[in-house]
């Protein structure tokens, strides 16, 4: 080895020795550091920490935030928030819960229920949270428990604010409902935000919107005593109150749609056709969202839940239906854009159309003679169509549908929406498994067949209609109040303009006008005359197509067809776009007719004003 | 006349002088501390758990199993261990990227192996073989080491660092950053330059603030200051102060704890155990058992000082520095006076795979004292 490697290893060794020893010191020092802290805290500080744990606890109570408030358009108030009282436990200073609960019992009621809930909720709360047993308490059980307190310690009446909806079932579908927050959901939540909220919304607005209406947590760092009674506040940082919304929603004119549909099985949605704001969205039968709010007992639940009329499914979004001849004005459009007719392309209807050995029935027997485009639709008449059909093909009448946003789902704020069925070759092929005959595309071009929509699909269908192409994202937003006082408006997305021949737009809309005011026209229900100008298509969907689909239904009344009625009015300036659908009445045109004259007649010296133009 | 041995008394004679001579290479000053710290570790335990002895039998197996991996690694000849180091590094940076993909897979945070018998977490197997690659690394490159030779070290360290951030493990992760550079630190790197780091980071660190997002700023204050989050980790600290201060010069007696038992139960276990001590064992205590501590790394610093070459050197004193780290790093957090990281108190927070990393480096520190004379110079 040279002689230089063998100083420089030397040398090397010597250097790491030295460094080493620097690195030794450089311990000793943050050891020192470390001793010095603990000096401090306890030796130095020993007497405070001391008094700190002894008799008093410091103990950060997290403050829940209001929920925000929820409106109408024109600030009807239909989501707030009651204080309550509810009888809380903090678990770790229970010693004997089982018995604690058991000796509670014979002072306060408790249902199964709810000591199921709490023992839920209790597995996901930390020792030194309250975890709520039984929330509105009476005067009653609260006076009873007040002179037996001492025998619980640990137990405890707390207020708080609870969402209550003072219309009860009216708005339930779009509001939907709050409930207590379960395993899944408190995985996907910010465990801080949250610490002090045992509510969130399951459905519905309130479910969409949760983020805004939460808010953001506040807390107080306090002393407590050994019996938990707060001795002082040391800091304090309030809670940040939920955004207000104001929705699209016209309380009133939902109302006036409700009480219209009655006791039926069926659903409203009018839009408002310039903005795509909704003005109503009825799904009936209804139910009572305050239910959910308390702990809905598991019979009650059960009850919703297996009543053959569905309350709980929201049929205006979730509802598919096939739309019958309301279909008819969209074809018709699509039929003369692409020149298969032209406006005075007339035919012979004898009542039926053959095609491939198979008779197609017109639905009035004998037919209605000779039929143009304009009078196919004033008629209803489905020979028309059923050749229309052939000529057309499946790809064009696809093309139309879903330029007017069929067989995708809208993108309303609300979850849980349905994109319908928008059938063709290859879907029939994946989901049937059979090829596609011209039959099906006769069955599909009235309305039959596999084709499905949902309300919300065919009232914005109509909008679209109505302003000539302009196609809306359907909202139920409106406004946004922050509790600093800033109010955001939102504006909904627009689709690119259907582009239809302007001519064609008109052909369409008078042969629906049309469908009102002429003699022969179907919509007589709807009453001929008018103050207002309005265009109209009625439909009715076959309880064939239906039957597959609602299986688990009683049979009677399905065999029953479904009445549809679409409409919007005025013509030149359409202020309102309604879809109603009547499950096995005939009762859609009646009350289609009573919200258009409420919204239009009744409202109008101020609903002009709110509106955008 | 002689006996004559058969085959089989000749193996057995073999295999009893095997096991005696094995003891050669185990330091026995290392040994007893390391057992005293264990005991004491075991009783500190039992109270933090709530007396749970099924928790002290769990971890009196990890320690057995520890013991066993530090005999075990105390025979292998730190020539050998030079030889594994780089695939070690590979295997260990291999698994990293395994679990980070895994964890992608199935949508959720995941830091270990499932290898059946055994779950291998692949950081901790990381805090081993990073000293070991760095020391292999620096050994035949002329010390002081040159700019570029630092810079492909730091590499070596920031790569896996970043992996198991992203788990995300930010304790484990710094802890792999410092004991990384200890060991550039101890081939010879320059104070000067050491010097003008610390300063240039400080330095920069106004610039970097003024480029954050407000978000970001919002992130880096709770973090330093936990005690904004009340809600959060700031309650865990405020609750761990009442319980060390209130501890005060003699502590309140085992099992007589008040404060660590009645509130932060996820980690008073775990993480927060030295807050348990000091309630219950006072000033003394802690004095005590930092004392323990410093003697085994006294004892460490003692075996690199005297390894005989630059490999045994480098490693002997990094993995020393990587024990006063943790548990530096576990007291700094627990006492308020470092950011909440989430790192275990060595040897004496419940859980498995950091204590076998200790383990197995002390068997790496003993295997470098052992063997010293048998090394070539």
């Amino acid at each position: 080895m040279p002689i230089s490697t063998i100083h420089n290893k030397k040398l090397e060794r010597n250097q790491y020795r030295s460094r080493l020893l620097t690195l030794t010191l450089i311990v000793l020092f943050f050891i020192l550091v470390l001793l010095a802290r603990l000096f401090y805290l306890q030796i130095s500080e020993h007497h405070r920490y001391v008094t700190l744990s002894k008799q008093n606890q410091i103990a950060v109570i997290p403050i829940a935030p209001a929920r925000g408030l929820i409106f109408d358009r024109n600030g009807i108030l239909l989501a707030k928030n009651k204080p309550v009282f509810s009888l809380d436990i903090i678990p770790y200073k229970v010693k004997h819960l089982k018995k604690t609960l058991a000796a509670l019992k014979k002072i306060v009621p408790l249902s199964r229920d709810e000591v199921a809930e709490f023992y839920k909720t209790l597995r996901q709360k930390r020792a030194f949270d309250p975890v709520p047993l039984k929330y509105n308490l009476s005067q009653t059980e609260m006076a009873e428990f007040a002179v037996n307190q001492w025998r619980f310690p640990g137990v405890m009446i707390n207020a708080h604010l609870l969402r209550y909806y003072p219309y009860n079932g009216e708005f339930a579908h779009v509001l939907g409902y709050m409930g207590r927050i379960d395993a899944k959901e408190l995985a996907q939540l910010s465990q801080s935000n949250y610490s002090a909220t045992n509510y969130i919304g399951k459905t519905g607005i309130e479910k969409y919107y949760e983020k805004l209406l939460h808010g953001q947590v506040g807390y107080q760092q306090v002393e407590i005593d050994a019996a938990g009674h707060i001795v002082r506040v040391l800091k304090r940082k309030p809670p940040v109150s939920g955004a207000n919304l104001y929705l699209t929603i016209d309380s009133k004119l939902e109302q006036v749609a409700e009480k219209a549909l009655g006791n039926n099985r069926g659903a409203v949605v009018a839009i408002q056709p310039n903005t795509g704001q909704i003005l109503a969205m009825v799904s009936s039968p209804t139910y009572n969202p305050n239910l959910f709010v308390s702990g809905i007992s598991s019979k009650a639940y059960q009850a919703l839940k297996n009543s053959p009329n569905k309350p709980l499914y929201n049929r205006a979004i979730r509802g598919l239906f096939a739309i019958g001849s309301t279909i008819k004005p969209f074809i018709s459009l699509e039929a003369l854009a692409e020149h298969v007719i032209t406006p005075q392309t007339t035919i012979f209807d004898p009542g039926y159309f053959i095609y491939a050995h198979h008779i197609y029935h017109d639905w009035r027997k004998g037919g209605h003679g000779y039929v143009n485009v304009t009078k196919a639709i004033i008629v209803s008449c489905d020979t028309f169509f059923y050749r229309l059909a052939v000529h057309l093909g499946i790809n064009n009448i696809d093309k139309v549908l879903a330029a007017f946003g069929f067989g995708q789902p809208t993108g309303v704020d609300l979850n849980d929406e349905l994109p319908g069925v928008l059938p063709s070759p290859s879907w029939k092929m994946h989901h049937i498994g059979h090829p596609w005959y011209t039959g099906d595309t006769i069955n599909t071009d009235v309305g039959q067949g596999f084709f499905l929509a949902t309300p919300l699909q065919i009232a914005n269908a109509v909008a679209t209609l109505a302003t000539h192409g302009i196609r809306h994202q359907p909202t139920l937003l409106m406004q946004l109040q922050y509790p600093h006082g800033i109010m955001q408006i939102q504006q909904s997305k627009a689709y690119p303009q259907i582009n239809f021949p302007q001519a064609d737009w008109r052909i369409v809309i008078n042969a629906m006008q049309k469908v009102i005011t002429s003699k022969e026209g179907t919509g007589f229900r709807f009453g001929r005359n008018t103050p207002y100008t309005v265009a109209a298509k009625t439909g009715t969907a076959q309880v064939y197509t239906a039957t597959y689909r609602y299986q688990d239904q009683d049979l009677p009344e399905n065999l029953r067809d479904n009445s549809l009625f679409i409409a919007f009015a005025p013509i030149n300036h359409p202020r309102i776009a309604i879809a109603v659908i009547d499950e096995h009445s005939e009762l859609a045109p009646v009350v289609a007719r009573k919200v258009i004259d409420y919204y239009l007649l009744t409202e109008k010296h101020w609903s002009k004003a709110n509106e955008t133009h | 006349m002689k006996p004559i041995k058969t085959k089989q008394e000749y193996n057995i004679y073999n295999l009893g002088n095997r096991i005696l001579t094995s003891y050669r290479f185990i330091d026995i000053t290392l040994l007893c501390l390391l057992t005293i710290i264990c005991i004491f570790g075991l009783f500190i335990l039992y109270s933090a758990s709530n007396q749970n002895l099924h928790m002290v039998e769990q971890q009196s197996v990890r320690f057995i199993l520890g013991i066993m991996i530090m005999f075990a690694l105390a025979q292998v000849p730190p020539d050998k261990l030079r030889t594994w180091a780089i695939w070690l590094f590979i295997l260990a940076v291999f698994s990293l990227l395994v679990v980070l993909v895994l964890g992608h897979i199935g949508k959720g945070a995941k830091r270990w192996l499932n290898l059946g018998f055994f779950r291998l977490q692949p950081s901790e197997l990381m805090l081993v073989a990073l000293p070991m690659v760095l020391a292999w690394y620096f050994e035949n490159k002329i010390l002081p080491p040159k700019a570029i030779y630092l810079i492909l070290a730091s590499i070596m360290i920031l790569i896996p660092a970043a992996l198991i951030a992203k788990q995300p493990d930010l304790g484990t992760a710094v802890l792999l950053v410092v004991t990384g550079s200890s060991v550039i630190l101890l081939a010879g790197l320059r104070w000067r330059v050491v010097m003008s780091l610390v300063g240039l980071f400080i330095a920069s660190a106004p610039l970097i603030w003024h480029y954050m997002r407000n978000y970001q700023k919002a992130r880096v204050l709770t973090f330093l200051n936990p005690e904004s989050d009340p809600l959060g980790r700031g309650y865990h600290i405020i609750q761990s102060k009442i319980a060390i201060g209130s501890g005060g010069l003699l502590g309140k007696g085992w099992l007589h704890g008040t404060q660590s038992h009645l509130q932060f139960l996820p980690e008073h276990a775990t993480d927060f155990i030295f807050s348990v001590c000091s309630e219950e064992f006072g000033f003394i205590g802690c004095l005590l058992l930092i004392l323990l501590y410093f003697l085994i790394i006294l004892r460490a610093f003692y075996i690199a000082y005297h390894a005989q070459n630059t490999f045994t050197r480098l490693l002997a004193g990094s993995l020393g520095l990587m024990f006063f780290f943790s548990f530096f790093i576990n007291i700094g957090m627990v006492t308020g006076l470092l950011p909440v990281v989430g790192l275990p108190l060595p040897l004496i927070s419940y859980g498995g795979s950091s204590i076998v990393t200790f383990f197995a480096s002390f068997g790496i520190i003993m295997s470098i004292h052992t063997h010293r004379k048998l090394v070539s110079h």
